[in-house]
C-alpha cells in the first residue's frame, strides 16, 4: 500500500480540486486502482464538497482538557492565576476576590475562573492549588467520519473553530484510513494534506512514501513552496513538485522549474487557470470528472500519470 | 522471558495492531509458559506522546522486548534508553504468531525509529 | 485600533487585502503609519509585498525541562503531572522529549527533590524593522520541523507594540485553529477575506464561529466576486454580517498579485477604497 500526500505550503493551490480529480481518475483507470481517501485538513476540510460522500460513521474526537474551578472549593488565593503561564486564569472583579468574598458571588461567576480558549490543559494550577479546587475536563474537540463516496471510502474530520489538538486529529485520521487501505488491501491511499508547515503537516506526512507538492507561480507560492519542500526533505519524503494555474505568471512557473532542476526535484505538470475547475467544485465533481476536456482536466492526467509511475502502485486486478 | 505486544484484542489468538502508542491492547506473555495478560493501552487516549505512555507502561512491567508495528521517533528514544529492545512484525497476523516467529528468530529487530512523528496538539507559553 | 485580517480557507487573498489596507494607512493622513504584523509564522508572505528591511531579530525559544540526574529519584512525579508526556521515568533513566513540551513548568515546580531546572529551546525567530511608505513591519518565522506556531505568534504580538495612537494590520495565517485564534486575539475588528465559493463559504462559517469564540466583531471581503455563487452573500446576509468591500474576479489582479503586487499598484483607485472600509470599521468598532 502506498500513501501519497498533497502539500503546498501557501494555502489556496489547489490541493483539494486535485486530491478530489486524481481520486477520480485513480478509479477510472483502465486498470482500476482503488484508493483510500483522508482528507487531512482538518481546520477546513473541503474534500468532502466536491466528492460529496454518505457518510458511515460519525466519532467524536476529545483533544486535550481544559481546567475548571470549582468555586465552591476555591478560597481565592490566586497561586493558579500565578503559575498559569498561558493568561488563563481570569481573575475575579472586586467582588469576587478573597477569602472572605462571599461563595454565592464566585459561584456566579465573578470569582477566579478559566478562560477556555486560552487554557492549554496543562494542569499546572490543578497540581499547584492548595485547596485542590480545580478539575481537568476533557473536551471534545470535534469530530472524525467514516464516509463512503463515489471513488473510494473517505476518512475526513473537523475540528470545532478555535481548538488545539489539530495534529493528534489529523494522525487519527490518517491511522483510521490506513487501517482501513490495509484491511481492504487497497494499493494507495491518498492524504489531501493541510498548508503551512507545523504540527498539522507535519502529522499529514509522516508515514507518506510520496508528497506532491502543488505551488503556484506567485511570488507568495513559490516562497511557502520552498519552506514546505525543507519540511519534507527535512522528514526524508521524496517529493515531486506542480505548478497550477501556471499561466498567470509565466516567469514565475519557469523559476520553479528552474528551482527543481537545481535541486534534483521531480517537475510533473503545469496546470493552467481554468475556471472550470471553479465551475465543477460548485457541482460538487472533480474537474476531471466533470469536464475530461478542459486544459485543467487534461494536464491533471499528466501529473496523475506521473504520479502512478513514481508510487510504482500495483493495481489489483478486478476483484 | 517477559515480552510486550501491542494488539487489537485482548488475546494472545487476537489480530496485531501496528500501532504501539494507541494499539488497543498491550499484552504481556512470557515467552516460555505462553502466560499472557492483556491491559488497555493506556497510551491510546494520550493527547500527543502516546508511545511515551506505552514504553512507561513497558518499563513498568519491566518486559525486555517489544513486538509492534512501529514505532516513531519518541516510543523509539523512550525503549532505547530503558534498553528495551524492538521488533517489527513484518506480515504477522496473530499475537501467538508474533510470539512463535519472535522464539524462533525470525523477526526484524529495528535500530531506529520507524516512522516520523506529530501527534500531539501543543502551543507552548505566552 | 487592531485590525487583524483572516480567512478559514486559504489563498483568498488575506496577505494581499491586509497589506494593501496597510499601504492605504501610510498616506500621511493617520497619525502615524501602521504597525503591520505578519502572523503567518509558518510561511510568511508580507514581506514579498511591503518589502522590509529587518534590522533587529530574537530567538523565540520555549522553557524546557532539564533533569539533573544525580538529584533524580526516578519517583516518576514529574511523568505523573507532564499532560504532554513530554517526560518519562523510563527504568533508570528520565527522558524529556522537547517537541511535546508546552512549557507550562509544572514538572519544574512539582519534582520533590528539585532536580529539574528550565532552558530555552528555539523554535523560531521574530523580527521587526522598517517597510516600504513608513510601515513598521514585524513577523515571526516558525524553524522548518517545529511543531507549534503559536508560541511564535505570541511571543511577536508581546514584541511588536503600537506606538499610542499607531493602527496595527495582523496578517493571520489561514484555518481555524489555535494559532488563527491567537492571531485574532485581542484584536478590536477581525476582517475575514473569502471567496464566492462552496469551499470558501465552508471555511467562513468556520472562521466566523471562531471570531465569535473571541467576542471580536467580524466583517467580509468577499475577493473573486463573481467568479463563484451566491452562497456567501447569503450567509452572510442570513448572519448580519457586513461584507465591507467586494473585490471583483479579474486576470488582471491575479497577475498583479503573483508578481508580488498589492491592490493599490494594480488599481490604485483601491487606497482610497482602503481608506473608506478603516473609516467603516472605525464608525462600528466605536458603537
Amino acid at each position: 500500500m502506498k500513501q501519497l500526500v498533497i502539500l503546498s505550503g501557501k494555502g489556496g493551490t489547489g490541493k483539494t480540486s486535485l486530491a478530489a480529480a486524481f481520486a477520480h481518475l485513480a478509479h477510472e483507470s483502465p486498470v482500476p486502482i482503488e484508493a483510500v481517501l483522508a482528507d487531512a485538513d482538518v481546520d477546513a476540510a473541503n474534500l468532502g464538497l466536491v466528492l460529496r460522500p454518505e457518510r458511515l460513521e460519525t466519532h467524536d474526537f476529545t483533544g486535550g482538557s481544559l481546567a475548571v474551578i470549582d468555586p465552591l472549593l476555591c478560597q481565592g488565593c490566586g497561586i493558579c492565576e500565578q503559575v498559569c503561564r498561558f493568561n488563563a486564569v481570569l481573575l475575579p472583579s472586586p467582588s469576587g476576590r478573597g477569602a472572605g468574598a462571599c461563595t454565592e458571588r464566585r459561584r456566579s461567576g465573578e470569582g477566579y475562573r478559566v478562560d477556555p480558549v486560552a487554557c492549554e490543559g496543562c494542569a499546572a494550577c490543578v497540581y499547584q492549588c492548595p485547596e485542590e479546587a480545580i478539575r481537568m475536563e476533557p473536551q471534545t474537540a470535534g469530530q472524525w467520519y467514516r464516509s463512503e463516496s463515489r471513488y473510494g471510502p473517505l476518512f475526513h474530520a473537523e475540528l470545532k473553530p478555535a481548538q488545539e489538538n489539530s495534529g493528534k486529529l489529523v494522525t487519527l485520521v490518517k491511522q483510521q484510513a490506513r487501517l482501513a487501505a490495509l484491511d481492504g488491501e487497497y494499493p494507495l491511499l491518498i492524504v489531501d494534506g493541510p498548508p503551512g508547515i507545523g504540527c498539522p503537516v507535519i502529522s499529514a506526512v509522516s508515514g507518506a512514501d510520496l508528497a506532491l507538492v502543488v505551488t503556484e507561480p506567485t511570488v507568495a507560492g513559490i516562497h511557502d513552496m520552498q519552506r514546505i519542500l525543507e519540511t519534507t526533505a527535512h522528514f526524508r519524503v521524496p517529493t515531486l513538485v506542480c505548478v497550477n494555474k501556471a499561466d498567470i505568471y509565466p516567469e514565475g512557473t519557469r523559476q520553479i522549474e528552474a528551482f527543481c532542476r537545481k535541486r534534483g526535484l521531480k517537475f510533473v505538470g503545469r496546470i493552467p487557470f481554468d475556471e472550470t475547475v471553479t465551475l465543477a467544485m460548485m457541482n460538487g465533481e472533480p474537474v476531471t470528472a466533470f469536464r475530461p476536456k478542459s486544459p485543467a482536466s487534461r494536464q491533471m492526467v499528466a501529473v496523475w500519470q506521473n504520479l502512478v509511475i513514481a508510487l510504482a502502485i500495483q493495481p489489483i486486478p478486478s476483484k | 522471558m517477559k515480552i510486550i505486544l501491542s494488539t487489537a484484542s485482548p488475546s494472545l489468538d487476537s489480530d496485531i495492531d501496528p500501532r504501539f502508542g494507541r494499539g488497543a491492547y498491550l499484552l504481556v506473555v512470557d515467552i516460555e509458559s505462553l502466560k499472557w495478560e492483556a491491559h488497555p493501552n493506556p497510551g491510546v487516549n494520550a493527547s500527543g506522546g502516546a508511545g511515551i505512555r506505552a514504553a512507561q507502561f513497558v518499563t513498568d512491567q519491566k518486559a525486555e522486548a517489544v513486538l509492534s508495528g512501529d514505532f516513531g521517533p519518541h516510543a523509539f528514544a523512550a525503549l532505547q534508553a530503558a534498553s528495551v529492545s524492538m521488533y517489527v512484525y513484518g506480515d504477522c497476523r496473530t499475537a501467538r504468531e508474533a510470539v512463535e516467529r519472535f522464539k524462533a528468530g525470525n523477526l526484524e529487530r529495528v535500530g531506529a525509529a520507524t516512522r516520523g512523528e506529530c501527534d500531539g496538539g501543543h502551543h507552548g507559553q505566552a | 485600533m487592531i485590525l487583524a485580517v483572516a480567512s478559514g480557507k486559504g489563498g483568498t487573498g488575506k496577505t494581499t487585502v491586509a497589506a494593501s489596507l496597510a499601504i492605504s494607512l501610510a498616506d500621511g493622513q493617520c497619525s502615524a503609519p501602521p504597525l503591520f504584523l505578519d502572523c503567518d509564522v509558518e510561511a510568511p508572505n508580507a514581506h514579498l509585498f511591503l518589502h522590509p528591511e529587518f534590522d533587529e531579530q530574537r530567538e523565540v525559544s520555549l522553557l524546557v525541562p532539564t533533569v539533573d540526574e544525580a538529584r533524580c529519584t526516578h519517583c516518576g512525579k514529574c511523568a505523573e503531572v507532564c499532560q504532554y508526556h513530554a517526560i518519562a521515568v523510563l527504568g533508570k533513566k528520565t527522558l524529556v522529549f522537547p517537541q511535546l513540551c508546552h512549557g507550562c513548568g509544572s514538572c519544574t515546580a512539582l519534582c520533590p527533590e528539585r532536580a529539574i531546572s528550565e532552558t530555552p529551546s528555539r523554535m523560531g525567530v521574530i523580527e521587526r524593522g522598517p517597510a516600504r511608505d513608513g510601515i513598521l513591519f514585524a513577523r515571526g518565522v516558525l524553524d522548518v520541523g517545529q511543531p507549534m506556531a503559536v508560541p511564535v505568534i505570541r511571543q511577536l504580538k508581546k514584541w511588536a507594540v503600537p506606538q499610542p495612537g499607531q493602527v496595527v494590520v495582523r496578517d493571520a495565517p489561514p484555518g481555524t485553529s489555535c494559532p488563527v485564534v491567537e492571531a485574532m486575539r485581542g484584536a478590536d475588528y477581525v476582517v475575514l477575506v473569502t471567496e464566492p465559493t462552496p469551499f470558501g463559504l465552508h471555511d467562513l462559517r468556520l472562521a466566523v464561529q471562531g471570531g465569535r469564540e473571541l467576542n471580536i466583531p467580524v466583517g467580509v471581503i468577499i475577493n473573486r466576486d463573481g467568479s463563484g455563487d451566491v452562497g456567501v452573500d447569503e450567509f452572510c446576509a442570513a448572519e448580519g454580517l457586513p461584507v465591507l468591500m467586494r473585490v471583483p474576479f479579474e486576470r488582471t489582479i491575479a497577475e498583479g498579485f503573483a508578481r508580488g503586487q498589492t491592490l493599490i499598484e494594480i488599481h490604485p483607485e483601491y487606497a482610497e477604497r482602503f481608506r473608506q472600509l478603516f473609516a467603516d470599521i472605525v464608525g462600528r468598532v466605536s458603537q
